[in-house]
Formats: structure tokens, C-alpha cells, sequence
């Protein structure tokens, strides 16, 4: 059954994806951090969403489509509009050049990120494997 | 979407003269110490004398430069306020010079956190122009420069397309007198460079070209330097290879044996060159064996019968293998001189290192640590990648 993008259910697939995959528990090991992934509005969303992830050495403590303001702000925001998630989660852009070329807009230490690209391959075969229903428009 | 950038290349007989053609207040010269008592040094002040243009010079940048060195040269170029940054000399030299630019420009910005993801407004105080003294590191037409952080024995690498010189001088008379050893290790760099470019995730249409060049001009030319050092022809060739291969991996990206070489190099004291030349061919097998090597039109433009994309990753390393032995290079870190017990003891550490390693980002294939350890193993004892 498809789930619908970006939603609290999608991210919460992500989680048990990730925590279900010996290839991102061996790849995060040393990762510290969470993020919250921003799905700009556009077409097929008209009001932004905003997903949070909290990552912590090859886990995922927790994941939830933020309501309400958080109470602190993550290590890492990323945003991009939902074409280039699209992109990223289907497999067809590659994270790190998404940032190398601002398709998608990170907040946060980039240099920790760029250090991490295994987890990062491993985090989007994670996305990829969740069966996704794209807004109309996406 | 992706980007191709490159310096004004000023390339060929005498393109040193281009200095003639300088307008401005105040060049500030980084180089080394060596560098700046030579002939080549007098040849660069000569021109920008009849260009009128004053000059200063830092000549205090030493290999594998740290910030310490980058924070004082940036510090000089404050003092002297220049609206030219000349970098002559090697990749260390040049890193320095872009490192200090930035921090000139931007004296509030962490080098640590430059990245291609913000703009730093570089240009508003100098521009730069790099001139290669050495054929290898490619850094005259990259938009990187790679520091030592001494504390933590790791390279810190400053990336943002605004380091891409505003204009690269590339004239062979510079390397005419590089000692052959030199040559072959830093050529052996400059055709890693091409090669794994070519087979990164990250290729593209407009740098398969300077890849497939340089490679070509790399396998051609790099024997006839060795065999005859005064070879002019193979020297300028070399030389253009070099910064082709620059142009390729700045626009492209090298990959797995430069993660491996980096840990290697970082850990035991062993040229760059040597460190990721020793590493390439295992990579290449590696990539084939798991059917995600890009290697068919590289290895039939230089020339070599292979049938499919399956046999063109083994046949590369063949290659490379058979180029390393005709130039007299070590082809296992073993033959590099690591002893057995030291190489073990830094196994882990070493694992570590490549896998924080940011050229890890483009590889076709990234290996778990697992494989990070049987790779390593596998090119201490020269043994070929059947994983």
C-alpha cells in the first residue's frame, strides 16, 4: 500500500527501514545528529511539511511530521521543494550533489555531512524502498 | 543539473608572457622557499616588472600545508592589501594560496566550513591566477584546496567554485627541470585523477572529455619522461595532461583510491602520488567485479581491444599495473616499504579514515568496512581484487 509523501506514516516507514537495515546501522556508526527534512509548498503541497528525524550512531531514535514548533532546532535542516525530494528518494539525485549544485538548501555543519556519504547512500536505499504515493503534481 | 567550471587556461610556449598583460595595484606572490630563489621565480618577476605591477612576496609554504601557514600568509596578504594572488609553484603551494585568498577576502569565515553550499563573495578584494610548477596535482584549474589538519592527521578539504582561479598559466619551461622521480609520482597523480574521474558516479558529458585527454596524453608521454627526462615534447604534454586531469576532477570527482590513498598517506609518511597509484588498479577491479565500472570508452581510447564494459575495468588495471612496473613504481604498499606489523597495527585507523573520506561521495561502489579492510589488505600484498 503506497504512502503518501510527506507524511508522519512515510517517515515513520523511513524509520523502520532504517532501523531494519544492517547496511545504515554499520554505515551511521559514528553519526551523531538529527535533521528535519523541509518539503517547500508548490504544486501537488500547498503548505510546506516539515519531517524530523533524530539519527544517533546507526539509529533512528525517533521520526515524526513536525506540527508544532520543535524545542530546539535540529543540527541539520534540509529543504528543497518536493520535485527534488522526489528526486532524492526515488533514487534519481544523488544527496550530496543535490547540496553541491543548492537544489536542496542545507542548515548545518556541511562538512559532517559530506564526511558521511556512506550513511547517506545507505539512508537513500533506505527512502527508496518505501513505496510512495507523490501528491498530484510531485 | 550540474555545473563545468575551469580557469582561463593560458597554456603552451611562453604563456608565462601572459603576466605582461596584467593590470593592477599589487601581486602578491605565495611560493616556497626553494621556489623563490629559482630561475622560474626571476622569469615570473621579470614579466610583472614589465607589467608594471609591484609585487610581494610569501615565500614560506612548505608540503602539505596546515592553517598555521595559511592563517600567515592570509595574514601578509592583509598587511599588503594585493588585487593579484599569484600561486607558483606545486599543489601546496597553490592550495595555500587559495585557502589564504579566502580568508584575505573573508577574514570571518571559518575555513573548516567553506563549502560549495554558501557563496563567500570572493573577488571583491584580489583575484587569482595559479601557475603550475609541477604536472600532477591538477590544482591550478580545481575549485579545492586540501590542508593538513596536523592535530588530527587529516586532510580538511576547502571546496567552493569561487577558488577556481580567475586564470591558470600552464607553460612547460616551468617543468622543464623537474626531477624525474617527481615527474612520474606526480604524473602518476594527475592520471589517477583522469581515470577515476571518468569512472565517477558524478562523470559527465563535458568532463569525459579532459578525462579521456589526459589519460591518453598520461599513458603516452609519462614512459617517454622517464626514459629520457629531456624530452620537451613529452614534458608539455605531461604538463597539459595534468591540468586536464584538473579540469576533469573538478567537474567530475576522483573517488575510492583517492580514500584509500588519503588514509594511507595520512598515516605513514608516502607521496600522494605513490599512495593512490598503488590503490587505482584494485578499485578498477573492484568496481568491475560488482558490474558498476564506467571504464569501455576510456580504455579504447588509449588504445586497448576490450569486447564489453566487463572486461574494461580489469584491462585498465592491467594497464596501469603494466605502466606503474615500465616506470620503476612500487605496486603493492608492501613494495611502498610499509613494514607488515605497522601496516596491521594501522589497519582500523586506516578503515576509519577512508570512510570518513569525502571522495567516497562519487564512487560507484562504497565499499562496508568489511571490504575497507580486505581492500586495504589486498593492495598491501598487491593481490587482485576478486570481491
Amino acid at each position: 500500500m503506497p504512502i503518501v509523501f510527506p507524511s508522519d506514516e512515510w517517515i515513520k516507514a523511513l524509520m523502520d527501514q532504517l532501523n531494519r537495515s544492517a547496511e545504515y546501522r554499520e554505515a551511521a556508526q559514528a553519526w551523531e545528529g538529527d535533521f528535519a527534512f523541509v518539503v517547500q509548498a508548490g504544486a501537488g503541497l500547498p503548505e510546506a511539511a516539515q519531517l524530523y528525524m533524530d539519527l544517533w550512531h546507526g539509529e533512528c531514535r525517533g521520526a515524526f511530521l513536525v506540527r508544532e514548533p520543535l524545542p530546539k532546532p535540529p543540527e541539520f535542516l534540509i529543504e528543497a521543494g518536493l520535485p527534488s525530494w522526489r528526486k532524492v528518494i526515488e533514487g534519481r539525485l544523488d544527496p550530496i550533489q543535490g547540496l553541491v549544485t543548492r537544489q536542496l538548501k542545507l542548515t548545518g555543519p556541511m562538512v559532517k555531512v559530506m564526511r558521511a556519504p556512506k550513511a547517506a547512500t545507505a539512508l537513500v536505499k533506505c527512502c527508496t524502498l518505501i513505496e510512495t504515493q507523490w501528491p498530484d503534481g510531485a | 543539473m550540474w555545473y563545468f567550471n575551469s580557469p582561463q587556461i593560458v597554456f603552451g610556449d611562453d604563456a608565462l608572457s601572459h603576466l605582461e598583460a596584467v593590470s593592477g595595484r599589487l601581486a602578491f606572490i605565495v611560493t616556497d622557499a626553494l621556489l623563490a630563489g629559482s630561475a622560474m621565480f626571476r622569469q615570473v618577476k621579470a614579466r610583472l616588472d614589465a607589467a608594471g605591477l609591484p609585487i610581494h612576496v610569501f615565500a614560506e609554504v612548505e608540503p602539505e600545508p596546515d592553517l598555521e601557514v595559511v592563517r600567515r600568509c592570509a595574514a601578509a596578504m592583509t598587511a599588503a592589501q594585493p588585487d593579484w594572488i599569484i600561486g607558483l609553484g606545486g599543489g601546496s603551494v597553490m592550495d595555500a594560496a587559495k585557502a589564504a585568498w579566502v580568508l584575505y577576502e573573508r577574514p570571518d569565515v571559518d575555513p573548516a566550513g567553506i563549502s560549495p553550499m554558501e557563496t563567500f563573495g570572493l573577488r571583491a578584494k584580489a583575484r587569482l591566477i595559479t601557475i603550475p610548477t609541477t604536472s600532477g596535482t591538477g590544482s591550478e584549474a580545481t575549485w579545492a584546496a586540501v590542508l593538513t589538519d596536523a592535530q588530527e592527521k587529516r586532510k580538511l578539504s576547502v571546496a567552493t567554485r569561487e577558488l577556481l582561479a580567475d586564470v591558470a598559466i600552464v607553460d612547460p619551461a616551468l617543468v622543464a627541470n623537474l626531477p624525474p622521480g617527481l615527474t612520474v609520482l606526480t604524473g602518476l597523480d594527475a592520471l589517477t585523477h583522469a581515470i577515476e574521474a571518468f569512472g565517477s558516479a558524478w562523470a559527465n558529458d563535458f568532463a569525459d572529455g579532459p578525462c579521456l585527454k589526459a589519460a591518453q596524453l598520461a599513458f603516452t608521454y609519462l614512459p617517454r619522461i622517464a626514459a629520457d627526462s629531456a624530452d620537451a615534447e613529452a614534458r608539455e604534454k605531461m604538463h597539459n595532461a595534468a591540468t586536464l586531469a584538473g579540469i576533469a576532477l573538478s567537474n567530475s570527482q576522483v573517488t575510492l583510491a583517492h580514500s584509500l590513498g588519503h588514509a594511507v598517506g595520512a598515516l605513514f609518511s608516502l607521496p600522494h602520488g605513490r599512495t593512490v597509484s598503488v590503490a587505482l588498479p584494485a578499485t578498477l577491479d573492484y568496481n568491475a567485479h560488482a558490474g558498476v565500472g564506467r571504464y569501455l570508452d576510456l580504455a579504447r581510447f588509449i588504445g586497448l581491444e576490450v569486447a564489453d564494459e566487463a572486461a574494461a575495468g580489469p584491462a585498465l588495471a592491467d594497464a596501469f599495473r603494466a605502466l606503474l612496473r615500465r616506470l620503476g613504481q612500487p605496486l603493492s604498499y608492501a613494495e611502498c616499504g610499509l613494514a607488515p606489523a605497522d601496516f596491521q597495527a594501522q589497519l582500523e585507523a586506516l578503515c576509519e579514515r577512508c570512510d570518513l573520506d569525502t571522495n567516497l561521495v562519487a564512487s560507484r561502489r562504497i565499499p562496508d568496512r568489511a571490504e575497507t579492510r580486505r581492500l586495504f589488505q589486498y593492495i598491501y600484498e598487491g593481490k587482485r581484487v576478486d570481491f
